[in-house]
């Protein structure tokens, strides 16, 4: 059997990513990609936690999660569309409009 | 090292491989393809984890739904291929070096919390995987039916939102 503590490590490794990737990218399609890599980490935890204390609110959330993020992509990916209408780009680096 | 051991230790090093690769690949297509197999490698953690229905929810929702819409929308707007160059020089050295002190800090309170703790000792016995998805299903509809509820209304908003934001007006050139 594998230990919690295995899990949560690999689900730390997968999170750091996660972030690393919003932080480095420039392209807002893979910075939302990273966010669900971040999101998936999460997820891996609270199943290793509800694994590990038998009790199933730890999946039950999972769900609620995986409901959220679902409308998170469906209006995030809605906004870039409507972004790559006007700028004709969808580099972040690019929507300074509100820059001094 | 019983067998369970050696997959989890395979289909770790391809999950990090993976996002690996979604953070370091120029094609946004290539980056959402390495995006579904780490989101598969999960699903089969789940599996590994005695929640078979949440793997399949996984798979159906993240891998099939999810990252469908991402690859239509890259298609769409033809941003395959990424520009070089950037825009602030310091920005990378400085994002990983913030990253590795996430990743240091959970790792000391990982270890400082749990090293003595009972989290160390093997868990409980599989559960029939029938037996949980029936006590899933009732939690969800006594104890958490309000959440529940509103989940339905926050995929409604979601898209009416979606389908005003992509509306051309009236007149507005295509």
């Amino acid at each position: 059997m594998i230990p919690l503590t295995y899990y949560l490590v690999l689900s730390a490794i997968l999170f750091t990513m996660g972030a690393l990737g919003v932080l480095i990218r420039r392209n807002a399609l893979i910075i939302f990609m990273s966010i669900e890599l971040m999101l998936n980490a999460a997820n891996l935890a609270f199943v290793a936690f509800a694994r590990q204390y038998n009790v199933f609110t730890g999946q039950l959330f999972v769900f609620f999660v995986m409901t959220v993020a679902a409308a998170e992509v469906a209006v995030g990916l809605a906004l870039i569309v409507a972004i790559f209408r006007s700028k004709h780009s969808i580099d972040v680096d690019q929507m300074s409009s509100l820059k001094g | 090292m019983d067998f369970t051991l050696i997959l989890f230790f395979i289909l770790a090093a391809t999950a990090v491989a993976t996002a690996l690769g979604l953070l370091i690949s120029r094609n946004a297509v290539y980056a959402a393809l390495f995006l579904v197999l780490n989101l598969t490698c999960v699903a089969i953690f789940y599996l590994l984890l005695g929640a078979p229905f949440i793997a399949m929810a996984q798979v159906t929702v993240y891998a099939g739904a999810i990252m469908v819409l991402f690859l239509f929308v890259i298609m769409l707007l033809g941003a395959e291929k990424l520009p070089k160059g950037e825009v602030l020089p310091f920005q990378r050295p400085l994002a990983i070096g913030a990253a590795v002190i996430l990743l240091a800090e959970s790792g000391y309170l990982l270890f400082q919390r749990f090293r003595s703790a009972a989290l160390l000792q093997n868990p409980g016995t599989v559960e029939n995987s029938m037996d949980s998805l029936r006590e899933m299903a009732s939690l969800l509809f006594t104890d958490y039916l309000l959440p529940f509820e509103v989940t339905s209304v926050l995929l409604l908003v979601a898209m009416i939102g979606a389908i005003v934001l992509t509306k051309r007006e009236k007149g507005e050139p295509a």
